[in-house]
């Protein structure tokens, strides 16, 4: 057989460097997105962590506490809540992220695309897209429930949609530890025991849903410096909603819009490569 | 183009303690088939995973248009379709959006790859559940989708792992005329399979592996006499308890009776008048002979020969049975053996 292969033109050398371009990653991409989009729509149930649950929130945090939180400087809770709120549903829906990649290892399909000449990235980065995509339409419901229920603001349009952006680009950088998790988990049900173990208590160890002011220093000092507390803050100004961490001497307090934009990037900058080499990692055998 | 399209040099793979692959080789000359026999562990699956760069081998090479599988696995995508053991298919598309996925996930236009999908969704004979969901697919609709992925592209180089292990005989009968099909437009097929009237009626070649290593290799014909020996049959008109006697002497071996007592069977060297020697013995005896066969060797019997112990069938298999006698014009001799252990 050696002498076979010696013998052989070098013919087939040139077919070997194989990149993608641009234009074909871009379509793997949008392959991919569109793959995972439908896959939501036949299964809307999975809808619920980002329709259902914002409008079961808003109404439990306003209804049940709102009138039992004083914000300190003044102002009303469901003003103060509204940024807390879309923090919260658009943290805890990255887990959808890490179920959807530990589901599509699971089964059969991943080998699919693994023999297919397909951009690989594309399996990781059409899933993050469609993720986003979903959390837009959360942090469209969250807004809506939050008009609905009285929350007001006098920032203009432009703000406003900044204020949105501010969440959901954290969102989507978070979107990608979750993907390090999906990828490093052995089953769909174990990747969803992530979401109630981290993401939660991410969530609520913030400025989201109540003031820091009242908490233990300890707490005080690691709520201050979460990277939740800096979105929902940047939020809150952003909109003109009041926003008592401003009296707060902590950097990302005084600076969140800063702080929650570097806080992005630097997790969006950690965890995508790693996914990527988590992805490659459990895509060898 | 190259006139090796597969070659396979003393590939190695363990999974942990288990060794799955001990220094196999073999190699499929361009448009033939290669028929990877052996049963259930034999490491035929991780034979194919190498080659389709789904699995690193632990040592040797492989390759695949003349392209090496470990060093450029992305040019050796480009060349090969694959249709996988469990069917790799999205149980949340329909049928026609996976085979519009794959096209498009392998560099094909929308367009394009709707065309391709409706004309395989044609030939595979899934145009009216082309907009169904997969998940309400039965196993034959969904070893037929995955065989439609895998041709999307028209890959010269064809990997079909097991592709009729759990159908029905029907379904079996069209992925058989499928696979001919795709070998009469020229491609390159390696087929695994623990079906031996498969190999036989697919395969140019046949590779026999058992526990990671190869045992036997030939076209199918010259494994079959390697056994040496071909297999005797006779029917007696009524029992004859001491048939088994009177033939013993003829056949040099062992002599099988049936329950009933009214058939026999014996493992013979091929000796020219074999037959009718068995026949005067037998009318000397004043026994009554309704019929007598004298068959070639199935590849049950080759790899009985080889190994010691029969292929596994019927185990890890939804109750599929072997296709009946005659249905595959070259499996003769397999099936009918088939139907022999069936009464055993």
């Amino acid at each position: 057989m050696t002498p076979a292969i010696a013998q052989r033109p070098p013919d087939a050398a040139g077919a070997r460097l194989i990149t993608h371009s641009v234009a074909e990653r871009v379509r793997n991409v949008v392959s991919m997105t569109r793959r995972n989009l439908v896959h939501i729509s036949r299964e809307p149930m999975q809808l619920s962590d980002v329709t259902i649950q914002p409008v079961l929130f808003t109404v439990l945090f306003i209804y049940l506490f709102g009138g039992a939180i004083p914000i300190p400087g003044g102002g009303s809770y469901t003003d103060f809540i509204l940024a807390g709120l879309l923090a919260l549903n658009l943290v805890t829906s990255t887990m959808g992220t890490a179920v959807g990649l530990a589901t599509d290892l699971h089964e059969g399909i991943i080998d699919r695309f693994r023999v297919l000449p397909m951009w690989r990235p594309a399996v990781l980065v059409g899933r993050s897209l469609a993720d986003l995509l979903t959390a837009c339409l959360c942090a469209l419901v969250v807004g809506v429930t939050g008009l609905a229920v009285g929350w007001r603001t006098s920032a203009g349009p432009l703000p406003i949609i900044a204020g949105f952006a501010l969440v959901l680009f954290f969102a989507y950088s978070l979107s990608w530890v979750a993907a390090c998790v999906g990828l490093n988990s052995n089953s769909p049900e174990s990747a969803a025991s992530f979401g109630f173990i981290v993401l939660f208590p991410l969530a609520f160890v913030s400025n989201a849903m109540v003031p820091t002011q009242h908490m233990p220093g300890w707490l005080q000092a690691a709520a201050d410096w979460n990277p939740v507390s800096a979105v929902t803050a940047g939020a809150r100004q952003l909109w003109d909603n009041p926003n008592p961490s401003a009296s707060i001497a902590a950097w990302p307090m005084q600076h969140p819009i800063e702080a929650s934009l570097a806080w992005s990037v630097l997790i969006l900058a950690v965890a995508a490569p790693l996914a990527s080499r988590y992805f490659r990692r459990r895509t060898t055998e | 183009m190259a006139d090796t399209m597969i070659e396979a040099d003393g590939l190695a793979k363990s999974y942990g303690e288990t060794c799955a692959l001990a220094g196999v080789s073999f190699s499929v000359p361009a448009r033939s088939v290669l028929g990877l026999l052996g049963p259930n562990g034999a490491g035929k699956t991780t034979a194919v995973r190498i080659l389709t760069t789904l699995a690193l081998p632990d040592a040797g090479r492989a390759r695949v248009a003349g392209i090496d599988v470990v060093a450029h696995p992305a040019a050796v995508r480009r060349q090969i379709g694959v249709a996988a053991q469990d069917a790799t298919v999205d149980g949340l598309l329909t049928g026609a959006q996976n085979l519009v996925l794959a096209g498009e996930l392998s560099g094909m236009r929308a367009g394009q790859a709707r065309a391709r999908a409706a004309e395989l969704l044609e030939l595979f004979e899934l145009a009216g559940a082309a907009d169904r969901v997969v998940k309400g697919y039965s196993g034959g609709m969904r070893r037929r989708l995955d065989l439609a992925a895998s041709l999307v592209t028209r890959p010269p180089v064809l990997f079909l792992d097991e592709p009729t292990t759990g159908l029905d005989p029907v379904s079996r009968q069209r992925v058989w005329e499928v696979i001919r099909e795709l070998i009469g437009s020229g491609a390159t097929v390696l087929l695994t399979t623990q079906y031996l009237d498969e190999a036989d009626a697919l395969a140019d070649r046949i590779v026999v592996v058992n526990h990671g290593q190869v045992i036997a290799e030939g076209p199918p014909r010259e494994l079959k006499e390697r056994s040496r020996s071909a297999h005797v049959e006779v029917t007696l008109a009524e029992p004859g308890p001491d048939a088994a006697e009177v033939i013993a002497p003829l056949v040099g071996g062992r002599v099988s009776v049936s329950a009933d007592g009214v058939r026999l069977g014996a493992a013979v060297d091929s000796v020219p008048g074999l037959a009718t020697a068995l026949v005067r013995a037998l009318d000397q005896a004043g026994l009554l002979v309704d019929n007598i066969e004298v068959r070639r060797p199935s590849l049950d019997d080759v790899f009985f020969a080889l190994t010691g112990a029969h292929i596994p069938t019927g185990n890890n298999r939804s109750g599929a049975k072997q296709p009946s006698a005659g249905q595959a014009g070259h499996g003769t001799g397999a099936a009918e053996h088939v139907s022999e252990g069936a009464q055993a």
